[in-house]
């Protein structure tokens, strides 16, 4: 393997989402789920604004907005949370799970909604079960809002009944992909396959010692943690980006469930001479140029390390909101000597830092884009990557893509231009 | 505590990011966690804005807040201030900060800085996105013209005239992500020009900080949207003395009285009479006979306060459309389209909550719909035809083409937006005639083109779907529909045919007919005309 990259850090002003925005994906794979929000104006504008939610009749998600009379007394707030949650309710009887969504006002006040989530399971008898986690933006960078739903998901997954071994997938992907690696693991032999989150709220994997768990995004520390805790084992790899990523990972679970190596070799050998034909018309398109990887969903060094290793392009630097070293071990060791590594933000002096490199396409916030757009740089919104599907070897030309679409756009617009210059 | 799954209004910093990211010069030091730098996207990809707003972010985080957050404003302001060089610095907090009562206006003041500061309070557990627009801009100008202001100010309005120039006024209240207002700027200085009125200063938009102290300069100011300008204006009124006008104008009959208005402010006669129709072609093409079918078209208006009154006026004087709604959700403009609505025989709907007036949509059965962006989302599902009026925007509300709604050109505009989504008079008359015909389906009309019919929610909103309901919703206390009373039904146009189902059923009941035929309808009918 190759020498360790620069693991850098800065702090200062940064520009990212908060927690509450990974709502917007977490309420489609599990739909009879309501997120509510506690907390202010902002949030429920910020969601919206995030979510082109204007196109459901009725969102299952919502903000229970604070006002100043709330805000007087905690009592309360209480009061009128179960009011709210009560009326709630009533309009909306097909919601199973209730998940109270912790934000910055309020954390600030301590609106003790773990309490909150307490009373009301009581009062509603196990009709509705309701659960709680933050997605505050002082606490949580866009995508830990989804690992915080997760671990407040885990108490409640039953204990397996055998030690027979099982593997569980974690982390939200679309239900086509989940549908392909369930397939994939059945061919070489693991049947056994769950995922987490499932597709309705209320039929959670069973978990215990003969569990192994697959991460298939990777900011989901949190839940790692509370899954190892429950008897689990979090199987160190990849993470399913890319052809190597994806094999790699799918690698890592054969191996942990006895698998012959030649079953594995022979299943995947047919994706991956696909997806390596499939991916070619995108790897010229990208091979050599240079990219820029803003902070924000934490999927960027695993883009990075398939952007470089199977796309040929070159790594000006790679940030991400945190990074847990622990989970991102495999995937450290395959980026190339000195990379720079940046975690944290100074959006001021990391903008700098693009004009002076002039990257051919920055991975960057959907604010951010169309100032960059306008200096004359290539971008893509780091939200796509987690409404799109993207994991797994099939996905991988995709996924490429993804990235070479706005540099092929471009070269259009700017070849016109002369034409007509 | 309020249950929100849409709000049309953002939170009041958002209002005051509206007016730092319209003008020059000005910074906006905002005491903020990450998350909150989301409204930076309202700017960059609803408007398309090609700069990032002038907007520091502290992003304070939770270990932030056991120790010094007032020494990370201190942090961000130094660096705000020596990167970005603003002329005027504002300073502020959004929700959460204003919890930790850091108070960055006074940490800012304290500084030693050579700039204006100005402080912002907005208290975001009670206001919202217009009123604080509408507070940052009276701060700003209210901070950079204190100064000058006396206790005996001398304005005259006609002092032009001795003065021996030409008149010239203010134009406030334009804003970004305010509805048109890029465009409604041009057409204003268009028509001012054509009266030989100049304009001094327009802002916020576009505005520098030294443009706002040349405010006073103007002989009157013209507040183009109350929302965001009126409190500046009053201000300006009771301590310079410069008096401001009323009138909106949006529309043919408002136009003309804007123009009155400004002509009488500043002692002039305005001396064409014809101007509206040379101008402009909506009252016309409103004459011309095709518009024949607009008459008593029903028409449920809902939008910020400026423009759902001044739709409501053009629906009624200018294209002869029966108004049957009317609502905002400007809290600070509910009494005037309160007394606008009761003029109409009608009941204001005030409200913030976008499902009771979607509620009031289908209760009041429209033919159009003239609202926001939630509204068209609305009326799809509900399959009526819709033409936007008002913000919150979206990116579809900010054309590449000139494409006004004050003035002559706004009017036409109007004219175009509101009646294109309504099939064209020759085009009605002949659904009309072949309804029956084999080849002809319900869903035809050219403006419910959206509908999918393999959508479960539009099939719902469908006719064909509305009328298999019959048969499938027999209670005892209903009457019962005969296959000829239901044939009947079907020839009614659908955009009606629910008010008339449920009105007919209505008189059944309290008739005591229990079998509804083609008798009953025209029973019905005739009843409830009268």
């Amino acid at each position: 393997m190759s020498g360790a990259p620069q693991l850098l850090k800065e702090t200062g002003p940064r520009e990212v989402f908060c927690g509450l925005t990974s709502i917007v994906w977490l309420h489609r794979r599990m739909p009879d789920a309501f997120f509510l929000v506690v907390g202010s104006r902002t949030c429920a504008h910020l969601i919206q604004s995030a979510a082109g939610v204007m196109i459901f009749a009725e969102p299952r998600f919502g903000t229970a907005i604070l006002e100043e009379r709330d805000l007087a007394g905690l009592a309360d707030a209480h009061d009128e949370l179960d009011r709210v949650v009560n009326n709630l309710l009533e309009r909306r009887p097909e919601i199973r799970t209730l998940f109270l969504v912790g934000s910055c006002p309020s954390e600030v006040i301590k609106l003790d909604l773990a309490r909150v989530a307490e009373r009301l399971n009581g009062q509603l008898n196990g009709q509705v079960r309701v659960l709680n986690y933050s997605g505050s933006g002082i606490e949580t960078t866009f995508t830990q809002g989804e690992d915080g739903a997760l671990s407040a998901l885990v108490p409640l997954m039953p204990k397996a009944e055998s030690q027979e071994k099982q593997l569980l997938m974690v982390g939200t992907i679309a239900n086509s992909v989940e549908d392909r690696f369930i397939k994939i693991f059945n061919r070489i032999g693991i049947n056994k396959v769950s995922s987490l989150p499932p597709r309705e709220s209320t039929k959670l994997p069973s978990i215990g010692p003969g569990t192994k768990v697959l991460l298939t995004q990777p900011y989901l520390g949190q839940t790692a943690r509370a899954l190892q805790d429950r008897g689990a084992e979090i199987l160190k790899t990849t993470f399913p980006l890319g052809i190597e990523g994806s094999r790699i990972w799918i690698e890592a679970a054969a191996k942990s469930f006895d698998i012959e190596e030649s079953l594995v070799n022979t299943t995947l050998e047919p994706l991956i001479n696909r997806a390596e034909k499939a991916i070619r018309p995108y790897k010229d398109k990208l091979s050599g140029k240079k990219i820029f990887l803003l902070p924000e969903s934490q999927l960027e060094i695993p883009l990075a390390r398939f952007l470089q290793r199977e796309c040929g392009m070159h790594l000006l630097e790679v940030g991400t909101p945190y990074l847990n070293k622990e989970l991102m071990q495999s995937e450290l060791a395959l980026l190339p000597e000195k990379v720079r590594i940046m975690e944290g933000q100074h959006i001021e002096n990391q903008l700098d830092r693009v004009r002076e490199q002039k990257p051919d396409l920055v991975v960057c916030g959907m604010g951010l884009a169309n100032p960059l757009e306008a200096e004359g740089i290539s971008t893509k919104w780091s939200i796509e990557f987690v409404f799109s599907p993207i994991h797994g070897i099939d996905q991988a030309a995709d996924l490429a893509e993804l990235f070479s679409r706005p540099l092929h756009r471009h070269d259009l617009l700017n070849k016109t231009q002369l034409i007509h210059a | 505590m309020e249950l929100t799954l849409w709000t049309y209004e953002g939170p009041p910093h958002v209002g005051a990011m509206r007016i730092a990211t319209s003008m020059e010069g000005v910074h906006y030091l905002l005491h903020a966690p990450q998350g909150d730098t989301y409204a930076d996207l309202l700017f960059t990809m609803i408007e398309r804005r090609g700069r990032r707003p002038p907007v520091t972010y502290t992003t304070f985080q939770a270990r932030d807040l056991g120790g010094d957050t007032a020494e990370l404003v201190k942090k961000n302001i130094r660096e705000a201030v020596e990167r970005f060089k603003p002329k005027t610095l504002l300073v502020g907090e959004s929700c959460t900060a204003e919890l930790i009562q850091d108070q960055p206006g006074s940490l800012a003041s304290g500084m030693g800085f050579n700039l204006p500061i100005i402080s912002l309070e907005l208290p975001a557990y009670s206001k919202k996105e217009n009123w604080g627009a509408s507070e940052t801009f009276y701060q700003l100008v209210r901070g950079l013209l204190k100064t000058k202001v006396t206790d005996n100010h001398k304005h005259s309005p006609n002092a032009w005239r001795e003065e021996g120039r030409r008149p010239k006024v203010n134009l406030l209240g334009p804003s970004l992500l305010g509805f048109r207002c890029r465009d409604d700027v041009l057409e204003i200085q268009k028509i001012l020009a054509q009266h030989g009125i100049d304009v001094n200063v327009v802002a916020p938009l576009g505005a520098d900080p030294s443009d706002l102290i040349r405010l006073i300069d103007a002989d009157i100011n013209v507040c183009l949207y109350p929302e965001i300008a009126e409190t500046t204006c009053a201000w300006i009124e009771r301590n310079f003395g410069i008096p401001f006008s009323r009138i909106v104008p949006i529309g043919i009959g408002a136009t003309k009285d804007f123009l009155k208005e400004i002509h009488e402010l500043l002692g002039m006669e305005n001396t064409n009479p014809y101007e509206s129709e040379q101008e402009s072609k909506l009252s016309w093409y409103s004459k011309s006979v095709d518009s024949n079918y607009l008459t008593g078209k029903r028409v449920f208006i809902f939008g910020d306060g400026t423009h759902a009154l001044a739709a409501a006026r053009i629906a009624k004087e200018e294209l002869g459309f029966e108004v049957v709604g009317l609502g905002t959700y400007s809290r600070e403009m509910a009494r005037s389209v309160r007394s606008a609505a009761k003029e109409l025989g009608l009941e204001a709907l005030i409200t913030n909550d976008y499902l009771e007036v979607e509620k009031a949509i289908k209760e009041s059965a429209p033919e159009l719909v003239l609202g926001t962006q939630m509204e068209r989302h609305s009326a799809k599902r509900l399959g009526i035809p819709c033409a936007v009026i008002s913000t919150p925007m979206h990116v579809q509300d900010v054309p590449a083409r000139y494409s006004p709604q004050m003035g002559w050109e706004g009017a036409n505009v109007i004219f175009d937006c509101w009646v294109h989504p309504l099939m064209m008079g020759l085009e009605e008359h002949l659904i009309g005639m072949f309804r029956h015909d084999f080849e002809f389906t319900d869903g035809h009309q050219s403006h419910l083109g959206h509908i999918d019919k393999n959508d479960d929610k539009a099939k719902e909103a469908s006719p064909n779907h509305f009328f298999n309901k019959i048969e499938s919703d027999p209670s005892n206390e209903n009457p019962i529909w005969t296959i000829e009373g239901q044939e009947e039904l079907s020839k009614i146009p659908f955009f009606v045919r629910g008010k008339i189902k449920k009105n007919t059923e209505k008189y059944a009941r309290e008739t005591g007919c229990k079998k509804i035929d083609s008798e009953t309808l025209y029973d019905a009918k005739a009843h409830f005309s009268t």
